[in-house]
């Protein structure tokens, strides 16, 4: 009789372990072919930082393609230092920016950015950049890494992950009722994105002289994102270091002290 | 400062003598815990009590701090959280602390259930101990879920908007409870600041009731693996240093797997879609609790009626209430129930396959899965446990803590 228990718990007990891993097995099969292919980032791993040269060619990208219709709400100029630019290049960077403001006499002004200012939007608000956009507005890009499943990777993908109208196949025509207007991007969930493909092989010239193709904009931009969704992140790895290093010593020294205080009773 | 067993201990500081008569703080941290006779063979499982109580201290401490930084309106909240992980000095250690801090609560609360479930720690005379934890449990789920509104994302919108829509599933008063609930015709601005208000509250309740939870330990104690009854000193070790420092060790282990995920993957228990901001135009693909939440949510969707769902789900906790009246075995221990010991296993790999549950979109053949688990859950408490403890025979126990310690230490 227990035995006959026993045995139906144990039972039971592998089934739905093999349940569950069945079912997992599933997930990832059926939604393998949506997901962007991983890459290597300097930022990856305990140890990764920021790509600083990558980062700061992704901000002339941001400013000069994104910036059109995508806000970075989040940041102010003066962030910028923080990508190894001295205060003058900084400066010499949002020279020629306009940012609103109001007079003494409370009227509003147009003046030249100063570094405490934050990110230029590139609609008043979001009424006007969804009016400008078809109805919906293009998201804020401060915390884009973040707030999207498979972070960069994802970020990277849809940058280059569009498909022309002409190498469709009718299948996928057919499927996702594709029109020649519309944009058709392998990542973005559901295909059909309103971003028309905002890159493309020279779409900028690079300062420092690095050649400025469709992938490398992508790997750019997307380094200066992930560091503006979290700015903080080398400190929070350093800090992540010292402190497991001074929890293991403590887990020594608390175990040494635990067998020294048990050494009696066993 | 000498003591022994049983006469109050005499201090030779004047001013510790002086206070002590008047308010025996130090008579009672002396007897509670550090003479406090224990019994000597706990293992692991038990340190998660002390781990649990760190981590809700730490909850709070972290909260403080952040509640001094943010901003409870719909139209500032997102950015003020972000505010804090940017131009907050330190703000970002602050704010990791507290997102994983939460996770790891329940990791622990969950291992000391765990624990008092496989022990049979909720037996005579503990019952009202037990109750008492389970109390906690609820009070912590409250926090935590008004908690994850506070950020004022995607699925904190929408979480709220699944959680408290399930009241409206109450016949008559449900439509009015929810307006009650939210403070309007929707979830806005006063939603947000009465939960500010409450999950700044509810901890310090939580606080009191963790003191009772304590004090109804004292009464009679911890219980331990072998679920017998400590028979005299041999059988005990003082509290401290015995278990104080074996708790020290436990808690460093437990605060490296959180540091490891606080400092290097602050976001892997979390859901992206947290990171957009609220928008009640917008609903997201798949709304999804955080994960502590998820075998409770998938009693929920499990049930094809809505007042059914609710009421299974809360029944899935109320069973817990009467727990101590289910178990009809008069063995405390799982080592010594040599068939219910099983039982206990199948009960975690089915809470965990109603976990996967809840983590997907109830559809194909999820809802089959998670039915048959909700079913299970019901079948281990409220029939499994209380026939069990008839027809099972126990192993016999060992005549005293102290015989089976040494016989294993020979053996």
């Amino acid at each position: 009789m227990r035995r006959t228990i026993v045995s139906a718990a144990i039972a039971l007990a592998a089934l739905t372990a093999g349940a569950v891993a069945i079912a997992a097995e599933t997930v990832t099969a059926s939604e393998a072919e949506q997901h962007p292919p991983h890459r290597h980032w300097h930022f990856e791993g305990p140890f990764g930082t920021y790509d600083r040269a990558a980062a700061q060619r992704g901000y002339q990208i941001y400013a000069e393609v994104c910036s059109a219709c995508h806000s970075l709400s989040l940041l102010a100029y003066r962030n910028l230092k923080e990508l190894d630019l001295t205060e003058n290049q900084v400066k010499s960077l949002i020279k020629d920016f306009q940012v609103p403001d109001l007079n003494d006499d409370g009227q509003p002004i147009e003046r030249p950015a100063r570094l405490s200012d934050p990110f230029k939007k590139p609609f008043p608000n979001t009424a006007a950049a969804a009016a400008a956009n078809n109805g919906k507005a293009p998201p804020d890009l401060s915390v884009i890494i973040k707030a999207r499943e498979g972070g960069a990777d994802y970020v990277h993908g849809v940058l280059t992950g569009y498909v022309p109208f002409d190498k469709l196949s009718p299948e996928q025509i057919k499927e996702f009722s594709v029109t020649k207007d519309d944009n058709f991007n392998k990542y973005f969930p559901g295909h059909k994105i309103a971003m028309p493909p905002p890159l493309s092989d020279d779409k900028v010239t690079y300062a420092d002289g690095t050649k400025a193709t469709l992938d490398q904009e992508a790997s750019d931009v997307t380094e200066f994102l992930a560091w503006a969704s979290e700015p903080h992140m080398e400190a929070r790895k350093n800090t992540g270091v010292r402190v497991i290093l001074f929890l293991l010593a403590m887990a020594g020294l608390m175990y040494v002290v635990k067998r020294l205080v048990w050494s009696d009773k066993h | 400062m000498d003591s022994s067993h049983g006469s109050p201990p005499v201090f030779n500081n004047k001013v510790i003598a002086w206070i002590d008569h008047r308010l025996p703080i130090f008579s009672y941290m002396e007897k509670e815990y550090r003479t406090f006779p224990t019994p000597r063979n706990f293992n692991y499982f038990w340190n998660f009590g002390a781990i649990a109580t760190v981590m809700l201290v730490l909850m709070i401490a972290t909260g403080v701090v952040l509640a001094t930084n943010y901003t409870p309106h719909t139209t500032m909240a997102f950015d003020s959280v972000e505010r804090i992980m940017r131009d907050v000095p330190s703000g970002w250690v602050i704010r990791n602390l507290h997102a994983v801090g939460a996770s790891f609560f329940f990791i622990a609360v969950y291992i000391h259930i765990f624990r008092g479930m496989y022990y049979g720690s909720y037996k005579a005379p503990r019952e009202l101990l037990w109750l008492l934890g389970v109390v906690i449990l609820l009070l912590m789920m409250a926090t935590a879920f008004m908690g994850y509104v506070l950020p004022w994302g995607q699925m904190s919108f929408w979480g709220a908007t699944v959680i408290t829509s399930l009241f409206s599933a109450i016949p008559v008063v449900g439509d009015s409870i929810t307006t009650w609930l939210w403070g309007g015709f929707a979830i806005d601005n006063p939603t947000l600041n009465r939960f500010y208000a409450l999950h700044y509250l509810l901890p310090f309740v939580i606080v009191g009731v963790v003191a009772l939870h304590v004090v109804a330990l004292h009464v009679h104690g911890s219980n331990n693996p072998l679920g017998i009854d400590p028979k005299g000193p041999q059988d005990t070790v003082p509290f401290h240093p015995y278990y104080t420092m074996k708790d020290g060790f436990g808690l460093m282990v437990f605060l490296i797997v959180y540091a490891g995920f606080t400092f290097f993957a602050p976001n892997l228990l979390g859901d992206a879609a947290n990171y957009i901001p609220a928008n009640p135009l917008v609903t997201p693909t798949h709304i999804v609790p955080e994960w502590y939440f998820l075998p409770f949510y998938a009693i929920l969707r499990a049930i094809p009626d809505k007042l059914g769902g609710v009421l299974a789900m809360f029944g899935s906790i109320a069973v817990l209430f009467i727990l101590p009246w289910l178990d009809t075995s008069r063995v405390r221990s799982c080592t010594f129930r040599p068939i219910y010991k099983w039982f206990m296993f199948v009960l975690v790999a089915d809470v965990v396959m109603l976990g996967f549950c809840g983590a997907n979109p109830p559809e194909g053949f999820w809802v089959p899965l998670a039915q048959i688990g909700t079913l299970y859950y019901f079948f281990h408490f409220l029939i499994l446990l209380p026939v069990l403890g008839k027809i099972e025979r126990p192993l016999p126990l060992p005549s005293s803590i102290a015989d089976a310690v040494l016989k294993k230490k020979a053996g």
